[in-house]
C-alpha cells in the first residue's frame, strides 16, 4: 500500500478524538473501506485518527431495556457477543452474514454505519429494529433514528467534527421471530440484496411486523407497507406472498454489473417471502 | 559392513508433505518486495488513464521538483529499449512494435507511459500523480468481435482491420463429413478474459554493478533464463554480464511465463542511475496491466451420425489478443485448435482463427492456455449433440472415444496421443456418483419442479511441454546433481517452481535413486549463476521433463557412484542400492558418502574418470505427453434466485505415474477452484471505452475457499511410454475438467425448459432469465 502522506493520530479518549476531528481530521476505525480507498488514493485524508485505542468505545451492554454497542465493537464481537446473541439475535445473526472471517474480524459496526454503503448488511436489521445512532460532537450528544440517519449513499446525519458513540438496538421481547437473508455479491461479500424481518404473534395475528431492505436501492429502508400488509394477518402463505410482494415497492432499485434494477426487486420479493417465513417460524419456537 | 545396510523406504509415490511449505506458511520466505539492499531506490510508474489516446506532451516539471526523485523518464528516452518480445511465430503475424514506455500513443488503460524514481517509494507514487500530460483521446474498441466488424476504431492505425492474424489448419475431408451428416448442431460459445491474480503480484529489483558490468535483476518470474536471454537483448547487454534470480514466487498461472515491459525497464534505470532500483506491482496494476487469460469467442459445428459417431468438428474462433503481442500471446489460441477434438476419435477438423485486435490488455497464458477453451467448446457440443440425439451424454463420450489398442493415436490436428484408457475415468466417475440414480432422482425432482443437473466433461491435456521442434524456446529441461564430499546431495532445476512442489517430489525422485535420506537433497532453482540453462515451469511440463532430466542426470551419476564403488571395493561386480555400492562377491560395502568423499579427494581415480560427483542432463522429450480425465459436477439450482449450488464435485483424472498425491490433490483442488471461478463468477468487464469495470477484488468474484464445495478427487493410472518415469501433467487438468462439467450440469438441469446453451460465468440473474424472470 502506498497512500499519499497523512498524519496519524490514535487518541485514548472519545473528548481529544472529538477535538481532532473538528479540525477536518478523518475518523479510521476498522479500515475496512478507508484503506482500500487510500490505497487506490481515491482517499487521501491529511490527517487519520484512529478510534482504536479509544476503550470507551469499545463495548457491548445492556442498559435500560435497550442494547449499547460501542462504535468500534468489530462485526466478530457483535456476532459472537452472547447478550446480542441472546437479547438481539437479528443484529448478530446479521453480523455474521459480513463479508468474510478477516473483514468480521476488522471491521467495525460504528465505522459500517458511518460509512453508509448502500449494500452494507447493518442497515436492514438496524431499520427492523428501529435502532437508534449516539453520536458525539464538541457541543455534546444527539441521539437520531437509523431512518433520520441514512439520508443517501455513502451520506448520513453526521456533520463535520461528530463521531458515533454507539448504536442503540431494543432488546427483543419474547416471542419475537427474526430473519435476515441476503444474497452475497461473490466478489465483495456485500448484499446484492438483503432483508432483515422481525415478527411478534399475539393470539394468533402477527402483531407487529419489521422489515428493513438493504442493496436494493440508495439507503437502506423500512418496507412500511409490507409491514402494514403482514400485521393483522395469520402470517399464511398467502399473507406473506402479498406483504413481499410490496416489499419492493417504490424503491429506485440499483443497477450495476452484479445485477439489475428488475431482478434485484424479484430477489427482494424472494428473500422478504424466506425471512418473513423463517421469523415466524421462529416466533413458534420462542 | 553388510549387514548395516538397511532397505531404504521408496518415496516416490507417498503422500509427502511439501518441504517449502513451513517457510511459506510462516511468512519467512523471501520474495522479490523481501529484497533489501543499501541505496535502494523506487519506481512508480505513470500509466495511461484511456484505452485509446495521442500524447500530445508530458510535463514533468513538477514532478521533478519531489524532494527525494533522482529521475524520470519516458517514452523518448527508452526508444532503443525493446521492444517487447513476441514469441509466437504465425505466418503474416503483424507485431506492433512494443515500446517498454508508450511513445507518441497508448493502446489500453494501464499502458505504461512514465518512470519515476526516488529514494521514497511515497514520494516517488506522490511524484508520479504530478507528472502532467496532455492527452487526445480516441475512440476505443474492447470486444474482439466488434473490433474486426467493419467500422470499428483501429487500435493500431497501420492495420485499420484489427486483425493481427489469419491461421487456418484443415485435416481429412471436413466438407465430405458435414454433407454426408445426419445431423449438425452449431453453437456460438465464449470463454471469457479472466484475471490470473497469482497471490504475489509482479515485482522487479534491478542492481547494476558498473565495475563489474553486471545486472543482477530479481523476478517474479516462471522463466529466469528466458527473462535473461531476451531482456539482455532488449537492453543491449550481453547475456552473460545479466543474472536473473527468481526469489519465491507466489504464484503464475502463466502469467509469469512472460516478459514484461517493466523487466527491461528496471534493468535499464538501474544501469542509467547506478542503484539498485525496486518496482512491486500493484494489485491495481496487476488487474490493469498483467496479461488476461482466455478471450475467446467460438463458433462450433459438429457433424454426427443418427447414432452419435462425430464426423466432422468445425470451429471459427475469434481471439481477443488485446493491444500487443505479449510472449506467447497469438500462439495460445493455437492450442486451442491442437486441443479441438478432444478425446474423440474424428477425423476431419477445420479451424480458422482471427487474432483479433483490442484497447486492452493482451491475452497470454493463464491454467491451461488454450486448453480449457477448447474443451470446453468439444464438451459443449457433445452435450449438446446428445441433446439433439436424445441420447445419453455418457454413452455419446464413450461411443467417439479413441480406443484403447490404438495408442499412441496420431489426431486430426497432428498430435500422437502417447498413451490412454480414456472410458476407464469415466466409468469410475460414473460409478462412484452412481450416475443412473442420480438420472432417476433427477426425472422425478423435475415432476416437482426441482432443477437439478448432472454434468459430465471427459478431457484430454497436453502436458510436458514439450518438443522442442513444437515449442518457441526449446522444449527440453535441464537437471544437475551433485553429490558434495559430504555425501549431501544437491540438485539444480531448470524449471522453476513457483508452487508446484517441485523441492518435494524432485528430492523424491533424488532420493528413491541414489537410496539417501530424503533431508539430505537440497533443490534449488531460479537463478541463472546457479542452475544450468533451464525453460522453466508452465505447461503441466516441470516433472514430464524436468524430472525426467533429473532422473537421466541420476543414473549418469550412479554409473561414477558405482565406478569408484567397484575401485574402492576392489570388485568388478558390483551393484548400487539402498545408498551403498556393495560387491556382489563379498558383501564389502561402501556409502554413497564414504564414495563421494573419496571422488573428491581423487587419491585414486578409476581409469578415464574425473573427479567429483556431478552430473548434467539435458532431456529433449520426444513427444508431448497427455493426460486425460472425467470430471461429474451434480448441482442445484434455486428455482426463485436461479442461483447454483454445487452439490457434489468428483474429478478422476489421470496424470500417469503419481510421484505425491498429496501434491497431486492439491493440484486437482486449485485447479478446480480455477474452473469455478471461471465457470460461476469471474469475468474481467471492459466497457466499451476499454475501461476495466473489474479492476479490484471487490468487482472481479475471485473464489475464497467458504465458495468452494467438497472436491473428491480421484485417480486411474495409465503411465507414459514418453518418459522413465511414466509421468504425465496434473498442474491444469482441473481447470479443463472443471468448467465445462460445471456448464453442462447446469444446462442439463435447464435442459427440460428448452435451454441448450448458456455462456460463463453461470450468474444468477442469467440463470434467471432463462427461467423466464423478468418477461412479465
Amino acid at each position: 500500500m502506498v497512500p499519499q502522506t497523512f498524519e496519524y493520530t490514535a487518541p485514548k479518549t472519545l473528548d481529544e478524538a472529538v477535538a481532532l476531528a473538528g479540525n477536518g481530521a478523518k475518523l479510521l476505525a476498522g479500515g475496512m473501506s478507508l484503506i482500500p480507498m487510500m490505497k487506490l488514493r481515491l482517499a487521501a485524508p491529511e490527517h487519520l485518527v484512529d478510534l482504536g485505542r479509544i476503550k470507551d468505545l469499545n463495548y457491548i451492554r445492556e442498559e435500560g431495556g435497550a442494547l449499547h454497542i460501542g462504535a468500534t465493537a468489530t462485526h466478530y464481537e457483535v456476532e459472537s457477543s452472547a447478550l446480542v446473541r441472546a437479547k438481539c439475535p437479528l443484529l448478530a445473526e446479521t453480523a455474521a452474514a459480513i463479508g468474510d472471517v478477516q473483514v468480521r474480524n476488522m471491521g467495525t459496526m460504528g465505522g459500517s454505519v458511518a460509512h453508509a454503503d448502500p449494500a452494507a448488511d447493518y442497515p436492514a436489521a438496524l431499520q427492523a429494529l428501529e435502532a437508534k445512532v449516539v453520536i458525539r460532537g464538541a457541543k455534546g450528544e444527539r441521539t437520531v433514528t437509523i431512518a433520520d440517519f441514512l439520508v443517501d449513499s455513502f451520506t448520513t446525519t453526521i456533520e463535520p467534527g461528530e463521531i458515533i458513540r454507539e448504536i442503540v438496538v431494543p432488546v427483543e421481547e419474547a416471542g419475537t421471530g427474526t430473519n435476515y437473508q441476503k444474497m452475497v455479491q461473490p466478489a465483495s461479500g456485500f448484499a446484492i440484496v438483503g432483508v432483515a424481518v422481525r415478527v411478534r404473534r399475539s393470539g394468533g395475528k402477527i402483531a407487529l411486523a419489521r422489515i428493513g431492505v438493504t442493496g436494493l436501492s440508495n439507503i437502506g429502508y423500512r418496507a412500511a407497507a409490507a409491514e402494514k400488509a403482514l400485521e393483522g394477518t395469520a402470517g399464511s402463505a398467502e399473507d406473506v406472498a402479498k406483504a413481499s410482494a410490496l416489499v419492493a415497492q417504490g424503491a429506485d432499485a440499483n443497477s450495476d454489473l452484479h445485477a439489475s434494477a428488475d431482478y434485484r426487486k424479484h430477489l427482494t420479493a424472494v428473500y422478504a417471502a424466506r425471512a418473513i417465513n423463517a421469523a415466524l417460524a421462529g416466533t413458534a419456537k420462542a | 559392513m553388510a549387514s548395516t545396510i538397511t532397505q531404504v523406504e521408496k518415496l516416490v509415490g507417498k503422500r509427502i508433505r511439501r518441504r517449502e511449505d513451513p517457510r511459506l506458511i510462516t511468512g519467512t520466505a523471501t520474495y522479490v518486495d523481501d529484497i533489501q539492499m543499501p541505496g535502494m531506490h523506487y519506481a512508480a510508474i505513470v500509466r495511461s488513464p484511456h484505452a485509446a489516446a495521442r500524447i500530445r506532451s508530458i510535463d514533468t516539471k513538477a514532478a521533478a521538483e519531489t524532494p527525494s526523485v533522482a529521475a524520470i523518464y519516458t517514452g523518448k528516452d527508452t526508444v532503443k529499449v525493446g521492444p517487447v518480445p513476441c514469441g509466437a511465430s504465425l505466418p503474416g503475424l503483424r507485431i506492433p512494435h512494443h515500446y517498454i514506455l508508450a511513445t507518441d500513443r497508448v493502446y489500453f488503460v494501464g499502458h505504461p507511459v512514465a518512470v519515476v524514481v526516488a529514494t521514497d517509494k511515497y514520494l516517488a507514487r506522490d511524484a508520479a500523480e504530478k507528472i502532467e500530460i496532455d492527452w487526445d483521446v480516441l475512440p476505443a474498441v474492447a470486444d474482439p468481435e466488434k473490433a474486426i466488424a467493419a467500422g470499428a476504431p483501429p487500435v493500431h492505425p497501420e492495420w485499420p482491420d484489427n486483425v493481427a492474424f489469419n491461421y487456418h489448419q484443415e485435416s481429412g475431408d471436413v466438407d465430405k463429413a458435414f454433407a454426408e451428416a445426419d445431423v449438425v448442431v452449431k453453437q456460438r460459445i465464449t470463454s471469457q478474459r479472466l484475471i490470473p491474480s497469482a497471490m504475489e503480484t509482479r515485482g522487479v529489483v534491478a542492481e547494476w554493478r558498473g565495475a563489474d558490468r553486471q545486472l543482477n535483476l530479481y523476478t517474479s518470474t516462471q522463466v529466469p533464463h528466458l527473462v535473461r536471454t531476451l531482456v539482455a537483448g532488449m537492453l543491449g547487454l550481453e547475456e552473460n554480464r545479466m543474472r536473473v534470480i527468481a526469489p519465491e514466487v507466489g504464484g503464475g498461472f502463466g502469467s509469469k511465463l512472460n516478459i514484461y515491459a517493466e523487466e527491461a525497464l528496471m534493468g535499464f534505470i538501474a544501469m542509467k542511475i547506478g542503484k539498485p532500483v525496486k518496482w512491486i506491482e500493484s494489485r491495481r496494476e496487476n488487474f490493469l496491466c498483467t496479461i488476461h487469460g482466455r478471450g475467446h469467442v467460438d463458433y462450433f459445428e459438429v457433424a454426427a451420425k443418427k447414432d452419435g459417431t462425430i464426423l466432422g468438428i468445425k470451429l471459427k474462433l475469434i481471439q481477443d489478443l488485446g493491444a500487443y503481442h505479449q510472449l506467447l500471446t497469438a500462439a495460445i489460441p493455437t492450442l486451442s485448435v491442437l486441443m479441438m477434438p478432444g478425446l474423440y476419435r474424428t477425423s476431419n477438423v477445420r479451424a480458422d482463427i482471427v487474432g483479433a485486435f483490442t484497447n486492452c490488455v493482451p491475452t497470454d497464458a493463464y491454467r491451461g492456455a488454450g486448453r480449457p477453451e477448447a474443451t470446453h467448446g468439444i464438451e459443449r457440443m457433445v452435450d449438446i449433440l446428445a441433446d439433439e440425439l436424445k441420447m445419453d451424454p455418457a454413452e455419446i463420450r464413450l461411443k467417439n472415444f479413441v480406443h484403447n489398442e490404438e495408442f499412441p493415436f496420431p489426431t486430426a490436428t497432428g498430435l500422437i496421443y502417447d498413451s490412454g484408457n480414456y472410458a476407464a475415468p469415466l466409468e469410475k466417475v460414473l460409478a462412484t456418483v452412481d450416475y443412473q440414480k442420480l438420472c432417476a432422482e433427477q426425472a422425478e425432482g423435475r415432476k416437482q419442479g426441482k432443477l437439478m443437473g448432472i454434468g459430465i466433461c471427459t478431457y484430454g491435456e497436453i502436458c510436458g511441454f514439450g518438443p522442442s521442434p513444437a515449442t518457441p524456446a526449446g522444449g527440453w529441461e535441464s537437471a544437475t546433481v551433485k553429490i558434495e564430499p559430504s555425501g549431501k546431495v544437491t540438485v539444480l532445476t531448470g524449471t522453476c517452481s513457483h508452487g508446484q512442489g517441485e523441492e518435494t517430489t524432485f528430492a523424491q525422485i533424488a532420493a528413491d535413486e541414489l537410496g539417501v535420506d530424503l533431508d539430505d537433497i537440497l533443490v534449488l532453482r531460479g537463478d541463472t549463476a546457479i542452475v544450468p540453462y533451464g525453460i522453466g515451469t508452465f505447461g503441466s511440463r516441470a516433472t514430464a521433463i524436468g524430472g525426467t532430466a533429473l532422473y537421466f542426470a541420476l543414473q549418469e551419476l550412479k554409473e561414477k557412484v558405482k565406478k569408484f564403488g567397484a575401485m574402492m571395493l576392489e570388485s568388478d561386480n558390483v551393484s548400487f542400492a539402498n545408498g551403498y555400492v556393495t560387491c556382489n562377491k563379498t558383501g564389502q560395502s561402501k556409502s554413497c558418502a564414504e564414495i563421494a568423499g573419496a571422488t573428491y579427494r581423487a587419491m585414486k581415480l578409476p581409469p578415464n574418470t574425473q573427479p567429483g560427483l556431478q552430473a548434467t542432463h539435458f532431456w529433449e522429450p520426444p513427444n508431448f505427453v497427455f493426460g486425460f480425465g472425467a470430471h461429474v459436477v451434480v448441482t442445484d439450482i434455486d428455482t426463485d434466485t436461479g442461483q447454483v449450488k454445487v452439490r457434489r464435485y468428483v474429478a478422476v483424472d489421470d496424470c500417469g505415474n503419481i510421484l505425491n498425491p498429496l501434491i497431486v490433490d492439491g493440484q486437482v483442488h486449485g485447479g478446480v477452484a480455477q474452473g469455478l471461478g471461471q465457470a460461476l463468477w469471474e469475468q474481467a468487464v471492459y466497457d466499451d471505452n476499454g475501461q476495466l469495470i473489474t479492476g479490484e477484488f471487490m468487482d472481479y468474484a475471485m473464489p475464497r475457499a467458504h465458495m468452494m464445495p467438497w472436491i473428491e478427487s480421484d485417480h486411474t493410472i495409465t503411465p507414459s511410454p514418453v518418459n522413465p518415469l511414466g509421468v504425465k501433467g496434473v498442474g491444469e487438468a482441473g481447470t479443463i475438467g472443471c468448467s465445462p462439467a460445471v456448464v453442462n450440469s447446469v444446462v442439463d438441469a435447464l435442459s427440460h425448459l428448452g435451454v441448450r446453451h448458456l455462456d460463463m460465468p453461470l450468474t444468477p440473474e442469467k440463470i434467471w432469465k432463462v427461467m423466464g424472470g423478468g418477461k412479465n
